[in-house]
């Protein structure tokens, strides 16, 4: 299965694409459907495919396992974070009115960081979930 | 009308096949079909996450599942009778409670009081168009980070079990 050409190409084609995309379904969420939970599994399924074709190594080279279970409680506290920060500004919890100079530019901001940390905590949870599965089937 | 047909269809060969291989193919299926209803009902957001999260990954590690066990399923070694009895028990009460809800459309509902303010005090205080983003992350924030860390608690409760047996193979 590693070498087959028309697999190995087709990924390499596919890959960039699944990224700009999940890249695009995140920042893109404001104006289109999509936030952080999709584009995080989407992402996590950009890896899925790459360590499919290419082999568990290759993945856990650039994305090694430690790091991405790392980023899975990283995501949570970016979000808990965001709303301690409004906390600290002199707002409720979770209310992002005061992170910027105005509350419409400070709401943007508070939603882009919490996206941002759902989408950490997603991604990296279906990655080290695939991670486990496949770990389990070599050994 | 007709994905909903395919969509029973497709519950039916899940429960009947016995190769978990067609089983799991079979969940992806019925993930799109649930995914296109989702887009008839226009709430795209939701179809994404159903597109994403159920044919692709979960079907993807159901397979990984797949691999690490038997691709045929057991015949049932006890009676079926209690497992019966507990199903149709819950979708009795599910149904007695769907009774409850109201009438499909119905306008006094809280979704048609309260929806459309939210629909115009988006744009005015958030500024950002699309209205489910603002309400998830902004209005709603304190449930999404339930979400989160719902996520959180499942993905290290699956590593936890998923590892153990791996870690004790490498101390022996």
């Amino acid at each position: 299965m590693r070498m087959d050409v028309v697999l190995r190409v087709a990924t390499k084609l596919l890959l960039p694409l699944m990224l700009v995309f999940g890249a695009y379904v995140q920042l893109h969420g404001e104006y289109s459907p999509g936030g952080g939970f999709q584009a995080g599994v989407i992402v996590g399924a950009a890896g899925i495919l790459f360590s499919l074709v290419y082999g568990l190594e290759a993945t856990t080279r650039i994305m090694p396992v430690y790091v991405v279970e790392a980023l899975i409680p990283l995501g949570a506290v970016i979000f808990a974070g965001v709303g301690v920060v409004g906390f600290l500004a002199g707002d409720n919890y979770l209310a992002y009115g005061q992170l910027a100079g105005d509350p419409k530019s400070g709401q943007k901001l508070g939603i882009i960081l919490v996206e941002a940390g759902v989408f950490v905590t997603v991604s990296a949870t279906v990655l080290a979930i695939f991670y486990a599965f496949a770990g389990r089937g070599v050994r | 009308m007709v994905v909903l047909t395919l969509l029973a269809a497709t519950t039916v060969g899940i429960v009947r096949v016995r190769n978990l291989f067609a089983v799991a193919i079979l969940t992806g299926v019925y993930s799109f079909l649930m995914a296109s209803v989702m887009l008839v009902l226009d709430a795209v957001d939701v179809a994404m996450t159903e597109a994403t999260v159920g044919a692709g990954v979960a079907t993807v590690l159901m397979l990984g599942t797949l691999s690490l066990t038997k691709t045929e399923e057991n015949r049932p070694i006890h009676s079926v009778a209690l497992p019966l009895f507990v199903a149709a028990l819950t979708g009795a009460v599910l149904i007695w409670g769907m009774s409850g809800l109201p009438d499909f459309g119905i306008a006094e509902t809280p979704v048609h009081l309260d929806g459309p303010d939210y629909v115009d005090r988006s744009l005015k205080e958030i500024g950002i168009p699309n209205v489910v983003t603002s309400v998830l992350a902004s209005y709603r924030g304190f449930d999404t980070l339930g979400e989160v860390v719902v996520i959180f608690t499942g993905g290290i409760a699956v590593l936890m079990l998923l590892k153990r047996p791996a870690a004790r193979k490498e101390d022996e």
